[in-house]
C-alpha cells in the first residue's frame, strides 16, 4: 500500500521556541498509526503541523501532494479532519449544531442528514443529547462529540490528539472500539497521539516514539510492544 | 396619562433604532471582543448615501434597499482593508484605529455634504395611523422595520449554516478553522452585517434628528448603554436594551429631569451597569483563571 501521508524532517517552533527538531515519518492508506510519547515531546505540535496551525518547515505530503504551507481551512477540504487536544467544543451551540458544523465543507446534503444518524448509531448518548447546550456535556460526552464532528467530514484521514486525557477507562475502551470499527469499515486512515501506550499499541498498526521532538523508534506496534525502553518508560512493567 | 403613553411609543420607536445600533456593536463584540467606536459614523455616512441616491431620483424603497447593499459591501472592505491589520494589535491600538474611522468618516461627510443641517424623507404617511393620539406613523414604521430587521438576522444566524458557522467563529476560532470555516472572511461578513443594520438605523433616525454629520453621536451613546445593559455579549439583551434605554429617556426626559439632561441618563446607565453588574442582564459572567 502506498503512504497516504509522508513527513519527512519537519520542524516547528512556537515563536522563538523550537518544539520539532526534524520529525519524519509515514502513515499508509487504511492504517492506524500512533505517536506516543512523554509530555512535552511535541506530539500535539506535529498534529498542529501537519493542519497548517504552527509555522513549519519541512515537507508534508498527503496522498501525493504537499500540503506544507496550506491554511488550515483548505487542508480540511482534503480530507483530513482534527481532533484537537482540548476537545474543541463550540460549547455554547447544540450538539447537533456542532456535528454540523463538522460537515461544513461537504456539499452532498443529503449524505449529510444520513450521516447523522450514522454517527447516532456510534454514540447514542449523543442523540439523547442532541438539542442539548455542547458545553453540558461530560468530559466523556464532549471526546465522543469531538470524534463525530470529526467524521462528519467523511474524513480520509482522521487526526486524534489524546482521545483518552481525563477519561474513565471503561468510556476509553468504548472510543477506541468505535475507532477501530471507523477504521476497518469505513476504511479512514488514523494518525492516533497518545500518552496511554498500553492502549494506543493495541489499537495501532504501528508506531513512533518521539522524544524532545525527533522520532527516536519506530516500527509495527508489536515490535514497539517488546522494546526494553519502552516497556519500562511507556507500558510500566 | 395621555402624554406618559405618547412618551413611551416615542421611547420604544428610538429605542428600536438604539437597539439596531446596539445589535450591531455586540455582533462585532462577539466575533473580536471590541466595541465600534465608528459604528454611529458608518450608519451616518449611509445615511447620506441614501439621502444623496433619493435626491438623484430613486424611489424611497430602492434607495432604502441599494443603501443596506451598499453598506453591507462598505463595511466588508473596512474590515478588510482597516481592521485585519490590527487584528493581533493590542486593544489600544485597535480603539485608535475605531476612533481614526470615527473622525474621518465624520470630516469626510462633511467635507462632501457639508454640515449644514438636511431633512431626510419618512417612508411612512404624515398623518396618524387611525387617527389615534399617541404615536405617528413613522414611530409605528420605524418600530415595524426594526423588528423585520431583528426577525430576519435571528432567523440567519438560527437557521442558515453561514449564520451558523458565522457563531462558529464567534465562539471558537481555532475548532471553526479545523472544520473548514474561513474565520477571516467570517469576521468581515460580521462587520459588513453591522454596516447593514446600522444603515437601517440611520435611514429611520434621520426623519427624527434630520441629516447632519454629527447626528449619530448622542445615538450611539444611548446604544452603548443599551448593549450595556442587555449585556455586552448578549444579542437579544442588546435589543432589550434598546427598549429599555429609549423608553427610559423619554419618560425620564419629559417628566423627570428635563429634555436638556436626557443623555445623562445614558451615561449614568454606563457607569451604573459598570459598577453594579458589569455582565449586564443577559450577559455571561466571565470567569478566567489567572
Amino acid at each position: 500500500m502506498a503512504a497516504l501521508l509522508e513527513v519527512g524532517d519537519l520542524h516547528a517552533a512556537y515563536g522563538t521556541t523550537r518544539v520539532l527538531h526534524g520529525i519524519s515519518f509515514s502513515l499508509e492508506e487504511g492504517s492506524i498509526t500512533a505517536l506516543l510519547g512523554a509530555n512535552g515531546a511535541g506530539k500535539t505540535t506535529t498534529l498542529r503541523a501537519l493542519c497548517g496551525m504552527v509555522d513549519t518547515q519541512g515537507q508534508v505530503s498527503y496522498a501525493g501532494s504537499r500540503i506544507d504551507g496550506k491554511s488550515t481551512e483548505d487542508i480540511v477540504r482534503l480530507g483530513i479532519a482534527h481532533v484537537p487536544d482540548g476537545r474543541g467544543t463550540f460549547v455554547n451551540l447544540s450538539t447537533e449544531e456542532n456535528l454540523r458544523l463538522g460537515a461544513y465543507v461537504r456539499k452532498d446534503r443529503k449524505a449529510v442528514e444520513d450521516d447523522f444518524e450514522r454517527i447516532y448509531t456510534y454514540f447514542p448518548r449523543l442523540k439523547e443529547r442532541r438539542h442539548q447546550q455542547a458545553g453540558t456535556l461530560s468530559g466523556g460526552e464532549q471526546q465522543m462529540l469531538a470524534v463525530s464532528r470529526a467524521l462528519m467530514l467523511r474524513p480520509r484521514l482522521l487526526l486524534l490528539d489524546e482521545p483518552s486525557f481525563g477519561l474513565a477507562p471503561l468510556i476509553v475502551r468504548e472510543i477506541f472500539g468505535i475507532m477501530r470499527t471507523i477504521n476497518q469499515s469505513e476504511k479512514v486512515s488514523i494518525l492516533l497521539v497518545e500518552q496511554n501506550a498500553a492502549m494506543a499499541l493495541d489499537l495501532a498498526d504501528r508506531a513512533y516514539v518521539i522524544e524532545t521532538g525527533r522520532v527516536v523508534l519506530s516500527g509495527t506496534s508489536s515490535e514497539i510492544k517488546q522494546d526494553e525502553a519502552v516497556r519500562r518508560s511507556y507500558l510500566g512493567y | 396619562m395621555d402624554a406618559f403613553l405618547q412618551q413611551v411609543f416615542a421611547g420604544l420607536a428610538t429605542g428600536g433604532i438604539y437597539a439596531s445600533v446596539a445589535l450591531a456593536l455586540v455582533m462585532i463584540y462577539q466575533a473580536t471582543h471590541h466595541l465600534n467606536f465608528a459604528q454611529g459614523e458608518m450608519a451616518m455616512f449611509s445615511t447620506y448615501l441614501a439621502w444623496s441616491m433619493i435626491n438623484a431620483g430613486f424611489g424611497y424603497w430602492t434607495a432604502f434597499l441599494l443603501t443596506v447593499i451598499l453598506s453591507f459591501v462598505l463595511g466588508v472592505i473596512i474590515e478588510r482593508v482597516i481592521i485585519r491589520p490590527v487584528e493581533n494589535a493590542p486593544v489600544l491600538s485597535v480603539v485608535v484605529v475605531f476612533i481614526g474611522l470615527l473622525v474621518i468618516l465624520n470630516s469626510i461627510t462633511g467635507w462632501i455634504f457639508s454640515y449644514t443641517i438636511k431633512t431626510f424623507p419618512s417612508p411612512f404617511p404624515t398623518a396618524p395611523l387611525l387617527g389615534n393620539k399617541f404615536v405617528s406613523s413613522h414611530q409605528i414604521g420605524a418600530i415595524g422595520i426594526t423588528l423585520v430587521v431583528l426577525l430576519l438576522l435571528f432567523a440567519f444566524f438560527r437557521f442558515t449554516p453561514l449564520g451558523l458557522a458565522m457563531r462558529a467563529a464567534a465562539q471558537n476560532p481555532v475548532s471553526a478553522k479545523l472544520v473548514g470555516i474561513r474565520v477571516g472572511w467570517m469576521l468581515a461578513l460580521g462587520w459588513g452585517l453591522a454596516a447593514a443594520i446600522g444603515s437601517v438605523a440611520g435611514m429611520m433616525v434621520a426623519p427624527i434628528v434630520f441629516l447632519d454629520p454629527n447626528m449619530m453621536g448622542g445615538i450611539l451613546l444611548y446604544a452603548f448603554a443599551a448593549a450595556l445593559v442587555g449585556g455586552v455579549d448578549s444579542p437579544g439583551g442588546a435589543v432589550f436594551g434598546g427598549f429599555l434605554v429609549g423608553v427610559l429617556e423619554n419618560v425620564l426626559g419629559a417628566f423627570v429631569i428635563g429634555n436638556e439632561l436626557k443623555l445623562a441618563v445614558a451615561l449614568v446607565l454606563i457607569i451604573g451597569v459598570l459598577v453594579v453588574k458589569p455582565s449586564g442582564f443577559f450577559g455571561k459572567v466571565h470567569v478566567s483563571r489567572v
